[in-house]
């Protein structure tokens, strides 16, 4: 039994001057799970991402998402904040981007800039100091104390983003993509540089995304633990074009998989097997 | 402060207005005449901005104090004319060629002291340093000139006179001075030696990897700080030339011109996409029939204007100006 | 010591030879225009003096590094200091500009030089929203200054308003021109938009030069009506229908109780300045702007728009700029396109960027370093000038992310920053 629908995408083409970063890729992620999208270097998995996110525009293709009260909007059609804001679609950075300067905590509060904003009423509210604007504040540094305390980080509240060990970092982008209150959250490349320990309890943070928070997640990712631990479908990209999608256990038998990755059956057998 | 737009416009040059004009001849003849000296105050402006592109590109930082060298280079050459003129024996030539020479030692030596003691402590520092520290000194560069030489505008006669006449159909010609050649042609040498160096020389291509990524480059031996001296001596060095050229063919030059060439020259480089050294002199090119253009057929007072509006249109359709490499944000 | 001397000695040589170098074409010939044409005198003597000047500066430079490496190392580094100092420093400085006026030091003179600071102070504080918190490179900010100087002085000679009908107006002027110029020019990368700025703030001042009609041209605008303190008029002798400061309070006409006012009207000016701009700092769009300064395309993948927010601060930016502008044609009087000139803009980045990038208290101090001070050296006329440029260049070496350039969060987690 396949979930109801999140992101539609069809027929998706992203081409760079003669370069098909992705040629003619269609998939469904369903709400509630979580889909990694693997592939070698250069497969085009960013480019996917930019393309759901509005950052590049594609050539062809439509990409729907469905809001759990029937909205479906057409992403291809929004400009990227547009797409943060309407759509609700959440992403973090394969070279993270967090504001260095800023503290953590105001990261956090950055990102709920729509609701805040809002509730100041074009700034008058808020200079003013009525109530109504700061009661939005108080909630606001609630959702971000929660998600700082989801992602360990409360006692760095205080400190400069750009101070954070790499792999707080890493964690900090997740937690700010969630005060954007997104239905669908993706990740490049999570896991890049974490430590085992650390590369645990990222599976846990994101299991716990998934179920308690009922959002999709999208999830780019080399490492194999990851991917086969957590993962409830997996799309494999090769040059553009998906060539397999599954559960983790039919796609790490695929043979065109293990091609795609190594060319050599056997030695990448034991790669994808590793942790799974 | 200084309120007055004293820089010399082309319009000194103007023979006759172009309504008087009753025969379409005269009105080509009119309108080739404007784009000549155009191209002239073109090729002027494009030596300027190579300096501004060549900086930019290696470093990333607006060198504003640019135009002053420009301004330096012009009253260098002036000392060093009337000089050599009064010890040459007679032979503008030769007393041009020595002038020419010991203008652009001279402004590049300006070039790497400014760089060496300005800027060059400041490489890493928050982007904006550089650029106040380079407004800085255009203004300390500006007020002793001010202070050394006077602030009256200083005037020299004509050094190359008559020129040629060219029938173009049978109902106009146009005349060319023989300046108007010299400088022209001159700028061609320049650019075609420096397009041979940047893309033969060794110097050249450590130029275009420091350009690309600094830090590797200097991990693989190259020596960086020698790189970025050589952009700014040879940038100078062509400044100076540019300003040789104004001395020449307007014949009065003051402390002042630097600023306004400076931003045009800036602007220039801008509009050709700043760190490509041919969008540069097209820039430079495309803002002199500007400005020759607009102020023959529209108003003098208004050509800045219209340089500064054919910038923005320019950069609302092709942000990253005419010949520039379009800047991919990777995300 | 002995052994690392003629290493110095010899780095002193050079950079005299290079003084010399340099100064020989502009400094030691000086061009003398006769009747005949121009001609040549020469002045070594200036040469030398420049070449000893800088091979002593080097010399003694040089030593005082050695010495500061030798002794310096051993002074206990400072820590940062807390916030409430910052905060006690700001209190302190504005008690203390309050009062100026009536120390016993403060002659007419002085107070008239501290309007002349504030007005940069106030002006600085306008750019910071800018490119201290947006991070948006804006090198024609003294446009904003000049629409806003040209709109008071037109709406107050047109229309006969009063100072404190014109001055909001003014700052509403001087913003729609901010949104007019942002709106297609705010998507350009940086450094373009730095040169885009520049070129406005020049055709802003072409325009005033030679549109005859409105502006006046060059001649500028006179006769400006002078503010009021409601309704209390400080001229000698009030016009028609209004009462003096002097006779209302029982006090002697002076002079200087214009200057005192026009003080503490800037003063005021300046403050609310401040405040708005600590206040919105707090804000979700004070916040927006500095996480647009730090990655724009984060904040896109947040769902902030990008062209609004920018927006938004160039037109904040420009309003405070047009409130200066206001106060600065009435406190004259007189206005024309030369007070308005790139140098202004420059000085006013200057300011900023000296101030430490978003340092509200920064931007005081830059002020008095590079306003204040040089006034004192107005008789110095040509000097002046030199001499703050030179200062900038130096500050800046010194001091390259600022004076004060650290920056305190707009929110604590356990408690309002
Ligand atoms: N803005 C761009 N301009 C030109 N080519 C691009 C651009 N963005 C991506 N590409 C190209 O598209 C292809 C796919 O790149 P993409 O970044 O999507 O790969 P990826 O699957 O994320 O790889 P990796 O695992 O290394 O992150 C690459 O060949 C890349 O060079
Ligand atoms: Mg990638």
């Amino acid at each position: 039994m396949r979930p109801p629908p999140l992101l539609e995408v069809h027929g998706l083409t992203m081409r760079f001057g003669g370069l098909s970063a992705i040629s003619e890729l269609s998939f469904v992620a369903g709400q509630g799970e979580i889909t990694a999208v693997i592939g070698p270097n250069g497969a085009g998995k960013t480019t996917l991402f930019n393309c759901i996110t509005g950052f590049y525009r594609p050539q062809t293709g439509r990409l729907v998402l469905h809001h759990p009260d029937g909205k479906a909007l057409g992403l291809e059609t929004l400009p990227d904040h547009a797409i943060a804001r309407k759509a609700r679609v959440a992403r973090t950075f394969q070279n993270i981007r967090l504001f260095p300067r800023m503290s953590v905590l105001e990261n956090l509060m950055v990102a709920q800039h729509q609701v805040l904003m809002s509730a100041s009423v074009f700034s008058l509210a808020g200079l003013l100091g009525l109530g109504r604007y700061r009661r939005a504040e108080r909630a606001a540094i609630d959702l971000a104390r929660h998600w700082l305390d989801r992602t360990g980080l409360t006692s760095f509240a205080d400190s400069e983003a750009g101070a954070l060990p790499y792999g707080h970092q890493r964690r900090l982008e997740i937690a700010r993509a969630m005060c954007t209150r997104p239905l669908l959250l993706c990740l490049d490349e999570p896991a890049a540089g974490l430590n085992p320990r650390e590369s645990s309890d990222l599976n846990q943070l994101l299991c716990g995304i998934r179920d308690e928070e009922g959002i999709g997640l999208l999830l780019i990712e080399h490492d194999m633990s990851v991917v086969m631990g957590i993962s409830d479908r997996v799309l494999v990209l090769d040059h553009g074009c998906l060539i397999a999608e599954g559960s983790p256990d039919e796609v790490r038998r695929n043979p065109t998989v293990i091609r795609a990755y190594l060319g050599e059956p056997d030695e990448s057998a034991v790669v994808l097997g590793g942790e799974g | 402060m200084f309120a007055v737009d004293r820089y010399p416009s082309v319009s000194s040059f103007d023979q006759a207005g172009p309504f008087r004009a009753a025969s379409s001849g005269v009105w080509m003849e009119y309108f080739f005449q404007q784009v000549v000296n155009g191209l002239t105050l073109g090729a002027i402006y494009g030596l300027i901005a190579l300096g501004y592109t060549m900086v930019y590109g290696i470093i990333g930082m607006i060198n504003f104090a640019h135009g002053e060298i420009y301004m330096l280079g012009a009253f260098i050459s002036l000392v060093a004319y009337l000089i050599f003129s009064s010890i040459g024996g007679g032979s503008v030539a030769l007393a041009l060629l020595a002038t020419l020479l010991v203008t652009m030692v001279f402004t590049a030596i300006w070039g790497w002291v400014v760089e060496r003691t300005a800027y060059r402590p400041l490489r890493g520092a928050p982007r904006l340093a550089p650029l106040i520290s380079a407004i800085g000194v255009s203004i300390v560069l500006q007020n002793f000139v001010q202070i050394a030489q006077g602030a009256r505008v200083k005037p020299l006669p004509p050094v190359i006179q008559g020129g040629v006449t060219l029938d173009l159909g049978k109902t106009f010609s146009v005349n060319i001075s023989w300046l108007q050649i010299v400088i022209i042609l001159l700028t061609l040498a320049l650019m075609a030696g420096f397009t041979w160096m940047i893309s033969r020389t060794s110097l050249g291509r450590a130029q275009r990897a420091t350009e690309q990524d600094m830090k590797m480059a200097a991990l693989l031996g190259i020596n960086v700080d020698r790189v970025v001296s050589a952009t700014f001596v040879i940038g100078a060095a062509l400044a100076g030339v540019a300003g040789l050229m104004v001395t020449l063919y307007y014949g009065v030059i003051d402390f002042y011109i630097g600023f306004l060439a400076g931003i045009k020259a800036f602007t220039a480089a801008v509009l050709g996409g700043i760190g490509s050294l041919p969008g540069a002199m097209l820039g430079g090119l495309l803002i002199g029939l500007t400005e020759s253009l607009w102020s023959a057929y529209f108003s003098i007072q208004y050509k800045d204007v219209a340089t500064f509006a054919i910038l923005v249109g320019v950069l609302l359709f092709r942000p990253s100006g005419l010949l520039g490499r379009p800047d991919v944000e990777k995300v | 010591m002995a052994a690392s001397s003629p290493p110095m000695i010899r780095s002193a040589a050079f950079a005299a030879l290079l003084a010399a170098l340099l100064a020989l074409p502009l400094l030691g010939v000086r061009l003398v225009d006769s009747a005949t044409g121009l001609s040549l005198s020469g002045r070594p003597e200036l040469v030398a003096w420049a070449a000893g000047g800088v091979f002593c500066g080097r010399l003694m430079i040089d030593l005082f590094r050695r010495w500061l490496a030798d002794y310096a190392i051993r002074l206990p580094v400072l820590p940062a200091p807390p916030d409430w100092t910052r905060f006690g420093v700001g209190w302190a400085m504005a008690l203390f500009a309050l009062v100026l006026p009536f120390l016993p030091f403060a002659d007419r003179n002085l107070v008239d030089k501290a309007t002349m600071v504030l007005i940069y102070i106030m002006l600085g504080w306008g750019l910071n929203i800018v490119v201290g918190l947006a991070g948006l490179l804006d090198l024609g900010f003294v446009a904003f200054y000049a629409v806003g100087a040209y709109s008071y002085a037109l709406l107050s000679l047109t229309f006969g308003l009063s100072f404190w009908i014109c001055l909001p107006l003014a700052g509403l002027f001087a913003a729609a021109f901010g949104l007019a110029l942002g709106f297609p020019v705010l998507r350009l990368r940086g450094d373009y938009l730095a040169i885009v700025t520049l070129g406005f703030g020049e055709i802003i001042r072409i325009i005033l030069q030679n549109w005859q009609d409105l502006t006046g041209g060059p001649i500028g605008i006179s006769g400006i009506e002078r503010p009021s303190l409601f309704g209390l008029s400080f001229k000698a002798v009030p016009p028609e229908g209004q009462i003096s400061f002097a006779a209302f309070f029982g006090l002697d006409y002076s002079p200087d109780h214009r200057v005192i006012f026009l003080y503490f009207l800037i003063l005021i000016l300046a403050l609310a300045t401040n405040l708005f701009t600590l206040r919105i700092r707090r804000l979700p769009v004070g916040r927006a702007w500095e996480a647009l300064r730090e990655d724009e395309i984060a904040c896109r993948s947040l769902g902030i728009n990008p062209t609004t927010i920018k927006l938004s601060a160039f037109a904040l930016g420009a309003m405070f700029a047009g409130f200066a502008g206001s106060f600065f044609a009435t406190r004259q009087g007189f206005i024309s396109p030369e007070s308005f000139t790139f140098i202004e803009s420059a000085m006013i980045l200057a300011i900023v960027v000296l101030g430490g990038m978003g340092s509200q208290i920064g931007i005081v101090l830059a002020a008095l370093l590079l306003v204040g001070l040089p006034e004192w050296f107005r008789d110095l006329q040509m000097y002046r000038m030199l001499a703050f440029g030179a200062a900038m260049v130096l500050i800046m070496l010194w001091k390259p992310s600022g004076l004060l350039s650290s920056r305190s969060p707009t929110v604590r987690l356990g408690g309002r920053a």
